[in-house]
């Protein structure tokens, strides 16, 4: 059993909110450069570039790339032979969202009922936190703070297996195509198929912290991401929807098992602005 | 050929006629910021007759809800907000005298018309790119609904603030013409 104090996790999820909104990562850097090249409309082209210098500023000055810092997504994995003293784990976790918000000069987007008094909660708390007890002795930490102009986009479609894969890559690139300009394209997009309901929108959620290039090791799954974003990029829809020929950086697939009787996908749309930072304890 | 215009708020007729979607604009001057919360009470303010916090002849609505300012700063990163949030209540505000408005992401068919009747445009600044953004508004103010927090009403002090436009007073909309020309099938 080892010991690690839950002062320990707040300091460094305060450390990795910020430095998530402040750094973007090089795939997603170069991601832009790529698509700079191909692209053949003018508007699109000077799109990627301010997105490429603000990414600079963001970096030089330690501001948050994007305004909206997002809901801090976390996950998780915990060791079962650690044992947390002090606070209580998510307490911990949440401190560290209102301390790294609050410091790091970010803003505080949650407010505390979704409907009837929408009353901002002043420090960006709650998170979501998705933990996964696993062997070991470490805590592995990814926090992915979510836009929630992309998020706003996204759907979780109960579909049939008589559906097919082209049943599924038709809704994809339909739920794309309806997104137009609004979840801020060049968008990444998070596809979870199977478990059940909750599950594959979950697992649609983590596939949107892999890094770019990072391929569904199953090759049946892997053909299909490509073909996707191909699909995907002769729709038109371009940089902040105003045309061109990057509407999305990446198409990541995650599958698990599910019920004979059911199909689930969830689709979970990106910004460009595609953050996560990770660090074991 | 896009264009490039240089505007200066308040916003009158003859500086929108020209405009074409596509075309780029650099803004200076003040502008303001509302988000669906303070819409919601602007609307109600309209509708039961009563003043707005600030003058709407002419005026650049932007939608936003910065985050907070580091020291030293006139204000934290500010990129768009999505626009189509705001559209039930775009009408209303276009029909006494609002200009511009300025987002990302496409407008309803509601929000064009009635951009067309009252020959109002709508500006598309580049989401995401938020610290750059920031970086033409020389002073931020909040001049209503404090406890919104982020979302409060802000008057900003601009230059050359970029956008592109999206809605001339034609009636053209670029999200729809700029994806048929470049969609491939």
């Amino acid at each position: 059993m080892k010991e690690i104090e839950a002062s320990k996790i707040t300091e460094a999820v305060k450390k990795l909110v910020m430095d998530a909104n402040y750094f973007i990562g090089d795939d997603v850097k170069k991601a832009i450069e790529d698509a700079i090249e191909k692209e053949t409309s003018p508007t699109a082209k000077e799109i990627l570039n301010m997105i490429l210098e603000n990414h600079k500023i963001s970096r030089e000055e330690q501001l948050p790339m994007c305004q909206d810092t997002g809901v801090a997504v976390f996950f998780i994995e915990l060791g079962q032979d650690v044992h947390i003293v002090g606070e209580g784990y998510e307490d911990a976790i949440n401190e560290g969202v209102k301390q790294g918000y609050t410091e790091g000069y970010l803003r505080k987007s949650m407010v505390g009922d979704p409907i009837i008094e929408r009353k901002n909660t002043g420090d960006n708390t709650p998170a979501v936190i998705h933990t996964r007890i696993v062997p070991g002795d470490k805590i592995h930490i990814l926090v992915a703070p979510k836009g929630g102009g992309s998020e706003n986009m996204s759907e979780v479609r109960m579909m049939k297996a008589a559906d097919g894969i082209e049943g599924v890559k038709d809704f994809v690139v339909e739920r794309v195509k309806k997104s137009g300009g609004n979840p801020c394209p060049p968008i990444v997009v998070g596809v979870g198929l199977g478990g059940n309901f909750e599950m594959s929108a979950i697992l649609s959620k983590k596939s949107l912290t892999r890094n770019f290039g990072q391929r569904n090791p199953d090759p049946k799954f892997s053909e299909v991401e490509v073909e996707l974003l191909k699909r995907i990029n002769k729709l038109g829809i371009g940089p902040m929807g105003l045309g061109g020929k990057t509407t999305a950086l990446e198409v990541f697939i995650e599958y698990i098992p599910c019920h004979i009787a059911s199909m689930p996908v969830a689709v979970n749309i990106n910004c460009h602005a595609a953050r996560h930072k990770e660090i074991t304890l | 050929m896009a264009e490039l215009h240089k505007l200066k708020t308040p916003l009158k007729d003859e500086d929108l006629e020209s405009l074409k979607i596509g075309d780029k604009v650099f803004l200076s001057g003040v502008i303001y910021t509302a988000r669906d919360a303070a819409h919601k009470r602007l609307v109600e303010l309209v509708k039961k007759g009563e003043s707005l916090p600030f003058d709407i002849k002419g005026a650049v609505i932007y939608y936003v809800g910065p985050a907070p300012a580091k020291p030293g700063y006139a204000i934290g990163s500010a990129g768009p907000t999505t626009s189509y949030r705001m559209d039930p209540y775009a009408p209303a505000l276009l029909d006494i005298g609002l200009k511009a408005t300025i987002g990302k992401g496409g407008r309803s068919q509601e929000v064009i018309d009635s951009m067309v009747k009252n020959k109002a445009v709508y500006l598309a600044a580049v989401g995401g790119a938020a610290a750059l953004i920031a970086k033409s508004i020389k002073k931020a103010e909040v001049i209503a609904y404090e406890d919104l927090k982020s979302e409060a009403v802000r008057r900003l002090e601009v230059e050359d603030f970029p956008c592109i436009v999206a809605n001339d007073i034609h009636g053209n909309d670029l999200l729809k013409e700029g994806v048929e020309k470049y969609k491939e099938e």
